[in-house]
């Protein structure tokens, strides 16, 4: 069950309800106001894609009541998914005491009625993995994203889809993603989110591409941007790509889709939730920590050191040697069989530590 | 069993990345696709760098992912180290980026 708030002034409100009722999860963000129309476009828009996301069987929305974001529209969207959908409003209600108490008891009741519903079995085809790498070292790119993407190749041969984003790792290789287009019309929109996002950072006085790879990147053996986001890619696996789609957008159908998202977690993560992921593979090297709230994230490491040091972050080690060409299907096979168990109800550790508060919406334009 | 020292990530390679700190002269042994084979390596070469599986004359890709992730700028025998003392990336060809689909 989903606490959403519309506005980051209603995030503790949102915050208080989820501790009070167990079986609800809130999704903290700092957005929803003094925001150009454009911005609050996509805040609305990823407000309503988050809250259809399947892991929620239903959704309070909490407001504060005068934000610039419409209350009543982030909730039909939501609602055209079939789910329940409640609000509050802070202000209505004389602020976060009374919001705390009327809230509570929707939430209540919400998670009461969702608790009855019975797991069933479903296909493999049901699943949409969203994928990610964060805190990336030398293991990342060869061997823990080569194996996440065997991992993905296998899903969408088993008819379902998977979602990478992540567009600023795509620089100096988006070439050749493109090429791994389904259609030119889709390789054109792969270059051109690429095009796009380099041009925001260049609008900041930022050379993405100049600078790459880095002198830690060279000391550590990659020698050209290409290499560096070939071993991003990767993760994405060897499918054809079907489709790009903006930030906050659900991918309709089957198959490898791209979101346009940056590479940054409280964003990306929230970009693969909003497109309906039920579950993340997210590769790491040196220990990103980060879950989501309704989510489970699947923390993946090809790096010993991480796994052993981080027993509260980690989920599965890959052996080093997990992406070479004859072992990668192997290592794709056991992250897969981990993605079908924690379907079915396995915790991950950044659900058992509960480390879920680093959200965010992403957006493009100036704070007024 | 031995511990594979390198590794080979698409059968179109004509690189492998170190996967622990190599000797110069060591015989690393490799699996590509269902083929086991040796190369010996002409320099140390660190983890996480490269070195070449065959010959590779100058101009000509260097392969990695199965995609063509540089140029060698110098002719380049199997066991060489490949760094950017021998390869050059495409990304400074701005048509690389707007043709070719």
């Amino acid at each position: 069950m989903g606490i959403i708030p519309t506005v980051a002034c209603a995030c503790d409100v949102a915050h208080w309800i989820s501790n009070q009722t167990h079986g609800s999860v809130a999704f903290l963000h700092q957005q929803g106001c003094c925001q150009t129309k454009p911005d609050l476009d996509l805040v609305t828009h990823t407000l309503i894609s988050l809250g259809r996301n399947p892991n929620l069987a239903s959704v309070l929305l909490v407001s504060l009541g005068c934000e610039s974001i419409s209350l009543d529209e982030v909730a039909d969207g939501i609602a055209q998914s079939r789910k329940p959908v409640e609000k509050i409003v802070i202000q209505k209600l004389g602020g976060a005491s009374p919001a705390l108490a009327e809230g509570s008891r929707l939430a209540r009741q919400l998670v009461g009625e969702a608790s009855k519903i019975n797991r069933i079995e479903v296909p493999d085809s049901e699943l949409r993995f969203g994928i990610k790498c964060g805190a990336s070292d030398t293991t990342s790119g060869l061997a823990s994203n080569p194996a996440i993407g065997a991992a993905a190749d296998l899903l969408i041969e088993k008819g379902g889809s998977c979602i990478f984003g992540e567009t600023t790792e795509f620089i100096g290789a988006e070439h050749i993603l493109a090429q791994r287009a389904a259609s030119p019309e889709v390789g054109r929109r792969i270059l051109e989110i690429v095009d796009r996002m380099e041009k925001r950072a260049i609008a900041m006085g930022t050379d993405m591409r100049g600078g790459q790879p880095t002198k830690g990147n060279i000391a550590g053996g990659l020698t050209t941007i290409e290499e560096k986001s070939l071993g991003a890619i990767a993760k994405g696996g060897t499918k054809p790509i079907q489709a790009v789609y903006e930030y906050g957008d659900i991918p309709w159908g089957k198959g490898l889709f791209i979101i346009d998202s940056p590479g940054r977690e409280p964003e990306a993560l929230t970009a693969l939730a909003a497109a309906g992921a039920q579950i993340i593979l997210f590769s790491t090297g040196r220990g990103a920590p980060q879950g989501f709230p309704f989510v489970p994230v699947i923390k993946i490491t090809a790096n010993p050191i991480t796994y052993q040091h981080l027993p509260d972050h980690m989920d599965l080690y890959i052996d080093i040697t997990g992406g070479a060409s004859h072992t990668s299907k192997k290592a794709g096979q056991t992250i897969y069989e981990e993605a079908l168990k924690v379907a079915s109800g396995k915790k991950t550790m950044a659900e058992i530590t509960g480390y879920s508060t680093a959200t965010d919406i992403y957006t493009i334009g100036p704070v007024i | 069993m031995s511990r594979l020292e390198a590794v080979v990530l698409n059968d179109r390679d004509n690189v492998a990345t170190a996967v622990a700190n190599l000797e110069k002269g060591a015989k690393v042994e490799l699996k590509i696709g269902e083929r086991t084979f040796t190369t010996e390596l002409k320099s140390s070469i660190s983890l996480g760098h490269k070195f070449s599986l065959r010959h590779i004359n100058k101009g000509s890709p260097i392969i990695k992912y199965g995609e063509i992730m540089g140029t060698a700028t110098k002719t380049i025998e199997p066991g060489e180290h490949i760094h950017i003392h021998n390869v050059v990336s495409a990304r400074g060809r701005g048509d690389l980026s707007k043709e070719g689909i």
